[in-house]
């Protein structure tokens, strides 16, 4: 298992008041994640549990894109991966960013 | 030990236990009162026949409402595997046989399961494990699964699963493993006689599941009690 | 509630375990018990080099159906093939030992399992074993245990076990209950005993509808959460007793099964002698011609449970 840790500062908090949201389920090629609103309104962290380790650069891209289109200020979100492809990554993190904000 | 070694040490004066097919019923004297033997010997796996005969003497012994106790000896396979079985629902079956065991418990009849042998999956379930104390014999092999069996389904490689197997008893098979679970609660000493030891388990019986509080306390089951509690705490609360 | 959609057509086979809750119970009222924020996580898995969930595979809580109290668990299929390992069972187990003193109207279980977590075995089967002595004790004290079965993962090994220690089953067509499952009758009896590619042979076998006709499950559902909250609210009505007379009719009803269709060797074949006029047409038939059928079989609804 490979643990990896990403921290951002953002423009904006995320909008809405939702203290928890979390979507997705730990499966082959899917992954969950578990978003709590913890965090000063201009920060976020991401926590990323894989068992598929050496995509420290493609997990901080995915990451770091996420960060600029959801300006998700406010949350620590934790991942536990199942080994799911980029694309899905980013459509669980905007979904869970869209939870909080309902 | 062989279940005629152990019927003779637990009834020095003689017993009405027989085995047919595999299957133990009867009752001996122990100690002024009548303990029942329900059973399976000689390996032999557990299927819809077999469940619901085992169920038919615990029921027998029910109705007689003499607060008799009731000994579950073990030497099993595991359940019957056969698409025959699954067909006319092995599950029920072997359910059934469980909440019997249960209700009999409940009702007054303590239960002691003895595994002096093997045992797994759905047979042990369906017996040993359905009753309030469950004790060991030393050389007794419960498994829910053997390590060959758990490389090809985890897909590890057997040498790795067998290097952890001695540091981690929550999926290694064997006695101890299951000790650790808390799963077992006592293993017996085969030199003295087994029926003051069944007196003694009969005699100290727990008043309620003690399963996790072992597991807990001997280190194969670290967390289950503190879920269960916190769970349990959450719900009674609000 | 995030996950609610419209449970009418939301289907319980594709659903998650949070989506089915959510769906099934009274909207809003669900509220979880060691929810993912606790990380109660497997402490075993990682041993594996295995990925964990912040729910161990099962989300428990409290909430209301139909107005009345319940508590509720429910398995995620697809972690793990909602196995049984050491914190899913203790929540399970925790869940089912509070119903004594919280006293709702019914314990919910949504099962969808393949049994015991092989990589936490020990901690899995004993937990089970835990469940249901716990279940037996709920009942007893007057508390129905209602098991709904339509998920992926089905309800195979020591879930089947808890299975047919519930008050009452509601099935769908894709609830298979079985204590074997095929591919582990294949592995260890070869593909002539069970050839578990077969799937309409693993249907007919273990399927919703050949546990249904024979009296295995006392409900069947099409498969949308609407009508599992449905069968879940009228089964709580209809509970079983569990004492010494339920269970010499049991006996009696189980010992009928195999005197009667001992001899079997397809379901097809059961069907039959339960006097279902086509039984090679009862797999493709739709779910409302398929509860019609079921109603006319007197052996499929009883109270020796």
């Amino acid at each position: 298992m490979e643990s990896l840790t990403f921290r951002h500062t953002t423009k904006t908090p995320l909008a809405g008041a939702k203290p928890l949201a979390i979507t997705g389920v730990v499966a082959s090629g899917n992954l969950e994640v578990l978003l709590e609103r913890v965090l000063p309104p201009n920060a976020c962290e991401v926590a990323v549990e894989t068992p598929i380790g050496g995509y420290g650069d493609v997990w901080e891209a995915v990451v770091a894109d996420f960060v600029a289109r959801a300006q998700p200020g406010g949350l620590r979100i934790s991942i536990n991966d199942g080994g799911a492809r980029p694309d899905t990554v980013s459509l669980r993190l905007l979904q869970g960013a869209r939870l909080m904000e309902g | 030990m062989t279940l005629a070694d152990i019927l003779a040490s637990l009834f020095p004066e003689g017993h009405g236990v027989t085995v047919a097919d595999g299957l133990v019923t009867g009752h001996g004297p122990l100690d002024g009162r009548t303990l029942h033997v329900v059973g399976i010997d000689g390996d032999t796996p557990l299927g819809v026949d077999g469940a619901l005969t085992l169920s038919a003497a615990v029921l027998d012994v029910m109705r007689a409402a003499d607060k008799a106790p009731i000994l579950v000896a073990i030497d099993s396979d595991s359940q019957r595997m056969s698409r025959r079985d699954e067909l006319l629902g092995l599950n029920e079956c072997l359910a059934h046989l469980a909440k019997a065991l249960l209700l009999a418990d409940r009702s007054g009849h303590p239960t002691i399961g003895l595994i002096y042998g093997h045992s797994a999956a759905g047979a042990f379930i369906a017996t040993a494990l359905a009753t309030r104390v469950l004790a060991a014999l030393p050389g007794a092999n419960p498994s829910v699964m053997d390590l060959p069996s758990v490389a090809r389904v985890t897909k590890l490689p057997l040498e790795k699963l067998q290097q952890m197997a001695k540091s981690t008893p929550v999926f290694a098979p064997g006695l101890d493993n299951m000790v650790a679970a808390g799963a077992v609660h006592v293993v017996l000493d085969p030199e003295r006689p087994l029926h003051a030891q069944i007196l003694g388990l009969i005699a100290d019986l727990p008043s309620h599941d003690v399963r996790d509080r072992l597991g807990q306390e001997r280190g194969g089951r670290p967390v289950a009690r503190d879920i269960a509690a916190r769970v349990a705490g959450q719900a009674r609360a609000g | 509630m995030p996950d609610v959609t419209d449970p009418q057509t939301l289907s319980w086979y594709e659903a998650s375990a949070r989506q089915r809750v959510a769906n099934l119970l009274d909207a809003g009222t669900f509220e979880e018990f060691v929810g993912p924020a606790e990380r109660a996580m497997s402490p075993h898995l990682p041993l594996f080099d295995l990925p964990r969930a912040f729910d161990d595979g099962i989300v428990v809580g409290r909430g209301t159906l139909g107005g009345k109290s319940v508590l509720a668990a429910a398995q995620e299929g697809r972690f793990m093939g909602g196995a049984f390992g050491e914190i899913h069972g203790a929540k399970l187990v925790g869940l089912l030992r509070a119903a004594l003193d919280v006293k709702p109207a019914a314990v919910l279980i949504l099962f969808d399992t393949g049994g015991v977590r092989l990589q936490e075995a020990n901690a899995g089967e004993t937990a089970i074993a835990e469940t249901m002595r716990a279940i037996t004790d709920a009942r007893a004290a007057g508390i129905s245990v209602i098991g709904l079965i339509g998920g992926r993962a089905g309800c195979f090994g020591g879930g089947g076990l808890i299975a047919g220690t519930c008050s009452r089953l509601a099935v769908s067509e894709s609830g298979r209950i079985s204590v074997s499952g095929p591919e582990v009758i294949e592995t260890n009896k070869g593909a002539e005993e069970f050839d578990s590619r077969d799937r309409a042979l693993v249907w007919r076998t273990m399927g919703g509808k050949h546990r249904r006709l024979t009296g295995s499950a006392d409900a069947y559902c099409e498969d949308t959460v609407a009508a599992f909250r449905q069968a879940a609210i009228d089964l709580i009505e209809t509970a079983p007793r569990f004492d010494l007379a339920m269970l010499e009719a049991e006996q009696g009803r189980l010992e009928a099964r195999l005197h009667r269709f001992g001899a079997c060797r397809d379901a097809t074949e059961i069907w039959a002698q339960l006097g279902i006029n086509d039984p090679d047409a009862v797999p493709a038939m739709t779910d409302a011609a398929f509860q019609e059928i079921a109603a006319g079989v007197t052996e499929a609804s009883h109270d020796a449970r």
